[in-house]
């Protein structure tokens, strides 16, 4: 009796010794949506409606994501990306959202896309404290840790990109009379009013202000107000489409203002070809990705492998859409972050890793643009450099230009 | 001045565009006495085939009779088969059977084509002219090959007879065939006619908007507009119509636009085109329901 | 036409009839958020996707009123489902009201906005009126994004409001009140419109439906009827549209594009335009039909290699006109003569 106890005693000294003499193991711990084996991401795109196009960039974060799985995953993970369809619906994108978090049990929630529709889920995600990271939107209000700890944004902010434009035209063109096109949303009004913040006490430089629809079927006749206007400066926030009427009409119409085009429109396949490549001559953009069709990359380590991935995974794309190097590039911000969180893979270690990027040289991103977040900084990338088309692609020239700690 | 000729002219070469899918429309509506939701999407995806024709080397002028003649296969395909059982449904099934078949061609060239833009290039060639500072040479062709579908489908329906066949069955279908039409043969070639000319309305479209599967959705309002106004029954309201209505939203933009300038007040602009459609259907409707050019219909007791 | 409207009245009447095991379901339903809440069978989730189930039956109840009972057709009923939303947001963002006191201030703005609206379609009939309607629907967006009206509508951000919590200290989450709220006044307005079509004026409308000619030679004042008929559907809707901006929190221009319109619609045709159980069955198809079309599609491509990348809306259109080929008066109109067929045997 006594040397069974005595041996009993003996065993759970030993094993209790064991326990507490190991904290060198990886302490695993999960939050819902992530394991040994896989680590669950949600996402909504419009992948029907007028904003369908998007959608491509859903397309090319899934196709990103197969990529790393069949390379190992991440810390032995696979990564399970679930993206649904909001139809650039609010209220389908809360719905959507919801069944990701409380059906689909995804761990977080990455490149929403879409002002309005981040804009009906940033409550429940902030409340339900889960991850709203890296949304495609370069809405200003993203970047707001003290409110709102768990949405982080992604891409330069559209008023950054606006302020920068001002700030350059005020420096290179003092008799500047600029004219304006821009879309009647959301989206439009951002751009627009970094625009006139960058301009300060020149604002009434602008003589003219016009304002499309996605419903419109042309901007032909805002063009022609704008020419008529007298602008010899021209700042176009327009979306892919419409941009490119505008270009082709301006040419049309004899009008060559020095032209500024807002960076969500500036892919060569799907703009500037369309417009025509002699109109689109001169036209001045700010870039923070790398352009496909831009031949003075064609050797950088990051471009080949992103052609290598594009011609394994998604071979029916158009390279010389700057969506697919846009998913690329936010899919590998997501794997970083997710690799730095190691075996800790909590919704509050995922928020303090994306809160924690310093200098990280994300692939496609402009040599000289780096991504660095801080617990008061949730702009990731904040610096952009001024590009101009010339010939068949957009050439950089002049400093990045950089944003960084502004946290407002 | 010189801005207001441009903004006609501008709303004259919107107005083409208008026009021709109203065109298509009207077409349907007189050979079935349907209004088909479809036509605008009908005409996209036309339009994408005949893109994919000449991706595959034809030429666009053999391309586009090509598509037109399969776009008419296809018109009397989908009444004869989807269409044709329900002619005894209340007028809502109807409606929503048009809803389906947007639906379908709208997410199909979607999921065929990618719902990226597509460039499609113009038929015109780039001829300067007098007065190619206010319409561009497709502007023009446009404006022309509407007139001449126009005229061509005015001549079809007064003077051949299969077009007053085609009437008669849609008009009076009983009496029709009474005298030896073959009712349901003419609503199937109604529809394929519809087709065809949606297939040419989507063409000559494309190159100013840009192909794209969202590229006619908004134009079917503009163009169920001008229908209205010129006369649902009478194809050419339909085309003056068009050029109405294209004109109309322009000029309207335009004098906001001066009378915000001149008094800091902003009544009307361009935010407001399609709330300017709204009313002027409304507004049509209401005092002439019949539109400008359209026939009375009697109702008899 | 005369076949299509008994038959959907006879389901009516027919389910009406046995009253007693409505009152049970119902129960039942009520009692949901104990039974699936506490125990955890019923996720908050689902009980969104049963509130929204039963708003959209509202929603479809507005349009069978209209169309089904009175003959108009409308293909905008979306803007008046976004009137209602909009009212209960502005009160609730700038006046502080609670969100019960706006259901009834959405029904009267929604009743004066589609009277308003009726007005002028007085003359228009079948496609006329479908076209005027149209045009509505595709302007709603850009109606509440006029600068003029922004300081109420917030324009394009959209306005973000805060629902209460539970009354009471009930032991609810927010989804499973919302539930019962809506069930509550789904009830109430269900039985309105009951009442309101077994009434005069329900006889009236259905006469200017069936026979207008006739029923302006017995002396009923067909414009007085018609206009308001349009009042009271967008009435109805309104009331669904506010009970949506409650449970979503949140409402902006895009929420009430031109889809919606057509998705009540289609919703109200599937489920049996002259039924009340109709209605009912149109909001559950309404809710449910996008699921059902993504997993399918889902499916088909996993197993079929197809050229192409399939899109649940090209599965949502096909069902769709199997549907309608199927059943042309709707689901409802579908099992009553099913049943008429059974009764044979």
């Amino acid at each position: 009796m006594m040397q069974t106890s005595r041996r009993l005693l003996l065993a759970s000294t030993i094993g209790l010794a064991l326990c507490v003499a190991s904290p060198a193991t990886a302490q695993k711990t999960y939050d819902e949506g992530a394991s040994d084996a896989e680590i669950k991401i949600g996402n909504t795109n419009p992948y029907s409606g007028n904003a369908s196009a998007y959608g491509q960039i859903g397309r090319t974060i899934e196709a990103y994501f197969k990529m790393v799985n069949d390379n190992g995953g991440i810390n032995g993970r696979k990564i399970t990306f679930i993206t649904y369809d909001d139809g650039y619906t609010p209220p389908k994108a809360v719905e959507m959202v919801r069944k990701l978090v409380e059906d689909d049990k995804v761990l977080l929630v990455f490149q929403t896309l879409g002002t309005p529709s981040n804009s009906a889920i940033h409550k429940y995600m902030n409340q339900k404290k889960v991850p709203q990271l890296f949304v495609a939107t370069g809405a200003s209000k993203w970047g707001n840790p003290k409110e709102f700890p768990w949405t982080m944004g992604w891409q330069p902010d559209y008023a950054t990109e606006g302020g920068i434009y001002a700030k350059h035209i005020l420096a290179s063109l003092p008799d500047a009379k600029i004219g304006v096109l821009m879309q009647n949303d959301d989206y439009g009004k951002d751009y627009f009013n970094g625009f006139k913040a960058g301009l300060g006490k020149d604002a009434d430089k602008i003589v003219q202000v016009a304002t499309y629809e996605v419903a419109d079927p042309t901007v032909d006749s805002q063009m022609i107000q704008l020419k008529n206007s007298g602008a010899n400066v021209f700042f176009n926030i327009t979306t892919p489409k419409f941009a490119a009427q505008a270009i082709k009409k301006a040419a049309e119409i004899g009008w060559k203002p020095t032209h500024y085009l807002n960076n969500v429109s500036i892919s060569v396949g799907s703009v500037m070809k369309p417009a025509g490549l002699e109109a689109s001559q001169g036209v001045i953009t700010a870039q923070y990705l790398k352009d496909a069709t831009d031949t003075q990359w064609k050797t950088s380590p990051d471009m080949v492998e992103w052609n290598k991935f594009m011609d394994k995974y998604m071979p029916q794309g158009d390279k010389s859409s700057s969506f697919h190097v846009y998913g690329y590039a936010a899919g590998a911000t997501m794997a970083q972050v997710l690799k730095q969180c190691g075996d800790n893979l909590t919704r509050e270690n995922i928020m303090k890793q994306a809160a924690s990027l310093k200098g990280f040289e994300n692939p496609m991103l402009l040599p000289g643009i780096k991504i660095n977040t801080s617990a008061t900084d949730f702009y990731p990338i904040q610096a952009v450099q001024l590009s101009r088309f010339e010939g068949e692609s957009w050439k950089i020239f002049g400093n990045v230009l950089s944003n960084e700690g502004a946290s407002q | 001045m010189e801005q207001l000729i441009q903004q006609i002219a501008s709303g004259l070469a919107n107005g083409a565009i208008y026009a021709s899918l109203a065109l298509a429309l009207v077409m349907i509506f007189v050979s079935t006495d349907h209004i088909n939701f479809a036509q605008g999407e009908m005409a996209m995806f036309s339009a994408y085939v005949c893109w994919q024709m000449m991706q595959w080397g034809l030429n666009f002028w053999v391309a586009l009779p090509l598509v037109a003649l399969c776009s008419f296969c296809a018109g009397v395909v989908i009444q004869r088969i989807i269409l044709q059982p329900l002619h005894n449904a209340p007028v809502l099934s109807v409606v929503v059977v048009f809803i389906g078949l947007l639906t379908i061609f709208h997410s199909l060239a979607g999921g065929i084509w990618s719902f990226t833009i597509k460039e499609f290039p113009s038929p015109f060639p780039k001829v300067s002219f007098a007065g190619s500072g206010y319409l561009g040479s497709h502007q023009v062709g446009m404006i022309l090959v509407t007139l001449v579908l126009l005229v061509g489908l005015y001549a079809f329906f007064r003077f051949t007879p299969l077009g007053l066949a085609m009437r008669a069955a849609a008009q009076n279908p009983a009496s029709a065939r009474l005298v030896g039409v073959r009712v349901d043969w003419m609503l199937a070639q109604g529809w394929g006619l519809a087709a065809a000319v949606g297939a040419v309305a989507g063409a000559m479209v494309a190159p100013v908007v840009y192909l794209e599967p969202n590229m006619m959705a908004s134009i079917l309002l503009y163009g169920f507009a001008s229908a209205l106004v010129g006369g649902i029954s009478s194809p050419g309201g339909a085309v003056a119509g068009g050029f109405i209505v294209g004109v109309l939203e322009n000029l309207i933009a335009y004098f906001g636009n001066l009378l915000e300038k001149a008094s800091g007040l902003y009544l009307i602009g361009n935010g407001e085109k399609l709330t300017v459609a709204l009313v002027i259907v409304v507004i049509v409707l209401t005092l002439k329901p019949e539109g400008l050019f359209g026939q009375v219909s009697i109702r008899r007791v | 036409m005369a076949t299509t409207t008994d038959s959907a009245t006879e389901t009516t009447v027919a389910i009406a009839g046995r009253s007693w095991w409505i009152w049970i379901g119902l129960a039942g339903l009520a009692l949901l958020p104990l039974v699936g809440g506490k125990t955890g069978l019923i996720s908050n989730f689902a009980f969104l996707q049963l509130s929204l189930m039963i708003v959209y039956a509202i929603a479809v109840l507005g349009l069978n009123l209209l169309t089904g009972f009175n003959g108009q057709i409308s293909l905008g009923h979306g803007a008046f489902f976004a009137v209602g939303a909009y009212t209960a947001a502005i009160l609730i963002d700038q006046a502080d009201w609670p969100f019960w006191a706006t259901l009834p201030m959405a029904a009267l703005a929604c009743f004066i906005a589609g009277y308003l609206f009726g007005l002028p379609a007085l003359r228009l009939e079948g496609h006329y009126l479908a076209l005027a309607t149209f045009a509505l629907a595709v302007a709603v967006p850009q109606i509440l994004k006029y600068r003029h009206l922004e300081p109420f509508t917030k324009g394009v951000q959209g306005i973000n409001i805060f629902k209460a919590d539970p009354p009471f200290g009930l032991q609810l989450s927010g989804d499973q009140w919302m539930f019962l709220v809506v069930l509550a006044v789904a009830i109430l307005m269900f039985w309105a419109a009951r009442n309101l079509l077994d009434s005069r004026i329900g006889r009236a409308l259905r006469a200017i439906r069936d026979q207008p000619l006739a029923a302006d030679a017995m002396g009923i004042n067909s414009s007085h009827y018609k206009a308001v008929t349009f009042g009271i559907s967008a009435l109805f809707t309104g009331v669904a549209g506010a009970l949506h901006a409650i449970i979503f929190e949140f409402v902006s221009p895009d929420s009430f594009r031109f889809e919606l319109s057509i998705a009540i619609l289609v919703g109200a045709v599937v489920g049996g335009i002259a039924s009340l159980p109709g209605a009912v069955i149109g909001g559950v198809f309404v809710q449910a039909i996008e699921k059902y079309a993504d997993a399918l599609t889902k499916k088909i491509s996993a197993t079929v290699y197809l050229p192409l990348e399939l899109q649940p809306w090209t599965i949502y259109g096909i069902a769709l006109i199997i549907l309608i080929y199927t059943m042309p008066t709707g689901i409802a109109g579908g099992i009553s003569s099913l049943r008429r067929r059974l009764k044979r045997f």
